[in-house]
């Protein structure tokens, strides 16, 4: 079977500026794949000479197994793209923005209405793309990238600059996107994002490779532990100290955190004490594998 | 999953919703409208109405048969058709309610060899013009009668364009300039806005190829230009009584030709620019001047011999003589053959100037 996609050594310099660094990675058939990273750490440069719209300046990729640079006509019918910015033509409807997209590609109106349907914007079909909210030209865009029924289709970015809610009921919209098989390929820099959405994630910072995998195994891989916060007044910082099971011990002030392997063991023995004041239970986080990763705090 | 056969998108749809894409956006947008169309009737409002040079002529209506008139001596016969809007009536009542009403400024009869002469005082300024204009070309009968040269004679000269009404004047003029501004700004903020908007790019992974995204808004920028001509002349005619003369219909593939020559300075500026507003403007920098030195809103038959130098280096100029001359001034399509050339040939050179500049993003 052939990947989706196939980038090796991948390497992008503007000037001075190295933004894409060999970078090397596969993408499945049917796969929901995300580029995580920070801004500016070579998400959408990537994502580009993947499309074909760059020349990488080293290194080779594969597209549905052909050659996206220079401009192949042959493969464009097969991918869809949403673009960071929400590129549409001035003052049209979204139902004549949709057709349009349509008719590029030679689809018939009626498939590209019924995607509006699906998007959840029928009853904003008459509403001209400059009166739509932030969540709704998303939403909008999407559906232009996939009107012609795309086998690997590429969102950049797709839920930057909008509210929390809006990005929230974006996901259910993305998440059902390969659902009939298609291989999805999201940038994102937000960690919730990234996890909530992808069957695997590549970290990428300063144009690198630093990790690939299920969020899961990565989470995981990172052997972290489990944090446990209770009230400060609960119990005192020898006696934390002093539990059963318990790892490092920090006093943050508003609570005490204590890092464990063994959470039951500290539960059972908080339980007993009764010091389950305030009680937080917190996995690690995708937050932690970065902060493992690059040694500093996660930015967006 | 199931691959759907790649069928070849249709061409022609592409193309076809692109275009109606494009002429929506266009007509959707007040200001590009206002700019296109209104902005320049008004000033064909202003040179073809306000200033109409023609309206000094008398208009008199004839009752029975006036030999006097018939008889005059072909200059003479040409100066009286310059300075008398001479219309026949049978229905001399009629004619002379017309009169009274001020619909006409004279009726004319003749009784015996007497011209009688039938006014209105109402307006007297007009009167006396009417009664002296049609004494004196009574006098030149008489002198012409009496078998004698005139020993004094009389040439007139308005300081107007010689040739032509101020309506006929302006209207091809007004109209290259409007064309001009559409066509440059169209082609100049589409190009610079798709690039800022990534629509470009987008376009670029669409299987819509360059052709076909070109030619739409070749095709677009043509029927706008189509429309402002139906405008100008319509309105032309209906209000300030525009003639146009036999090949006028020659103005068309000579404002298909300029809207070429215009977009290629669009899309040069498109390229050159960074932004979008940057894009227009630096075709308004350049649309304006141009439409001054082509004598769009005023002849240049006097300007200095530098200016007329300069003039002839700029495309409107030959579109706006082209369009004059079979539109108005009545010469036949042969005379176009030179404005094509270098129409063309300039849309050639700045088109591929802009090519070689172009980008497909801003960055």
């Amino acid at each position: 079977m052939t990947e989706a996609i196939e980038a090796r050594g991948l390497r992008k310099t503007y000037g001075d500026l190295v933004a894409v660094d060999d970078l090397s990675f596969t993408v499945h058939e049917g796969e929901f794949f995300g580029i995580l990273g920070p801004n500016g750490a070579g998400k959408t440069t990537t994502l580009e000479m993947v499309e074909g719209l760059r020349k990488p300046d080293g290194g080779e990729v594969r597209l549905l197994g052909e050659t996206p640079w220079p401009r192949n006509a042959s493969l464009l019918p097969r991918i869809g793209v949403q673009l960071q910015a929400t590129s549409f033509f001035e003052r049209l409807t979204a139902r004549e923005q949709i057709r349009t997209f349509a008719a590029l590609y030679a689809v018939p109106a009626a498939r590209a209405d019924s995607w509006l349907e699906r998007v959840g914007l029928a009853d904003k079909a008459g509403t001209r793309c400059e009166d739509l909210s932030g969540g709704q030209q998303q939403r909008l865009a999407i559906a232009s990238a996939l009107v012609h029924d795309p086998e690997v289709v590429f969102l950049d970015e797709p839920t930057a600059a909008l509210d929390p809610q809006a990005r929230r009921n974006l996901w259910e919209l993305l998440s059902s996107l390969n659902d009939s098989g298609r291989t999805v390929v999201l940038t994102t820099h937000y960690l919730d994002e990234a996890e909530a959405l992808c069957d695997r994630v590549a970290i990428v910072d300063h144009g690198r490779l630093l990790q690939l995998d299920s969020p899961e195994n990565l989470v995981r891989g990172l052997d972290a532990g489990v944090r446990i916060h209770v009230a400060p007044e609960a119990l005192d910082l020898d006696r934390a100290r002093a539990l059963r099971g318990a790892g490092e011990v920090v006093d943050e002030g508003t609570s005490l955190m204590i890092q464990t392997r063994q959470p039951g063991e500290v539960l059972a023995a908080l339980a007993e004490l009764d010091a389950l004041e305030g009680l937080r239970v917190k996995g690690a986080t995708l937050e932690d594998v970065f902060l493992t990763l690059t040694g500093r705090e996660y930015r967006a | 999953m199931s691959r759907r056969p790649q069928a070849r998108p249709l061409r022609l749809a592409a193309f076809w919703s692109l275009s109606a894409a494009l002429a929506k956006g266009f007509f959707r947008d007040r200001m590009s409208v206002f700019f296109a169309i209104v902005f320049p009737l008004m000033f064909l409002v202003l040179f073809g109405g306000i200033l109409d040079f023609g309206s000094s002529q008398l208009h008199v209506v004839r009752v029975g048969e006036v030999p006097m008139v018939e008889q005059l001596a072909a200059p003479a016969r040409q100066s009286f058709d310059e300075a008398v809007d001479l219309t026949t009536s049978t229905d001399r009542d009629e004619a002379l309610a017309e009169v009274r009403r001020g619909d006409a400024d004279a009726m004319i009869e003749m009784r015996g060899d007497t011209l009688v002469v039938h006014y209105s005082e109402a307006d007297q300024v007009k009167s006396a013009v009417t009664r002296g204009t049609l004494q004196a070309f009574v006098d030149a009968a008489n002198v012409a009668a009496s078998g004698q040269p005139p020993a004094y004679s009389m040439r007139t000269e308005r300081v107007e364009d010689e040739s032509l009404e101020a309506i006929q004047f302006v209207t091809p003029g007004l109209l290259g300039w409007a064309v001009a501004m559409s066509a440059a700004f169209g082609a100049a903020s589409t190009l610079q806005g798709w690039r800022v908007s990534k629509l470009l790019r987008r376009l670029r992974l669409s299987p819509a190829s360059t052709a076909q995204i070109v030619s739409a808004r070749i095709v677009v920028t043509i029927a706008i230009a189509l429309v402002q001509m139906a405008i100008f002349l319509g309105l032309g005619m209906a209000a300030f009584g525009l003639q146009l003369t036999g090949a006028w219909w020659m103005g068309i593939p000579l404002l298909v030709a300029g809207t070429l020559a215009f977009m290629s300075i669009g899309l040069l500026a498109g390229a050159l620019a960074r932004t979008t507003e940057g894009a227009v403007n630096l075709a308004n920098f350049i649309v304006l001047p141009m439409a001054f030195l082509s004598g769009s809103f005023f002849s240049l038959e006097g300007a200095p011999r530098w200016l007329q130098v300069v003039s002839q280096l700029m495309p409107l100029r030959h579109l706006n003589d082209a369009m004059s001359n079979v539109m108005v001034r009545g010469m036949g399509p042969a005379s176009t053959t030179g404005a094509f050339a270098i129409l063309l040939g300039f849309a050639l050179v700045l088109g591929a100037l802009a090519v070689r500049l172009f980008r497909w993003d801003s960055a």
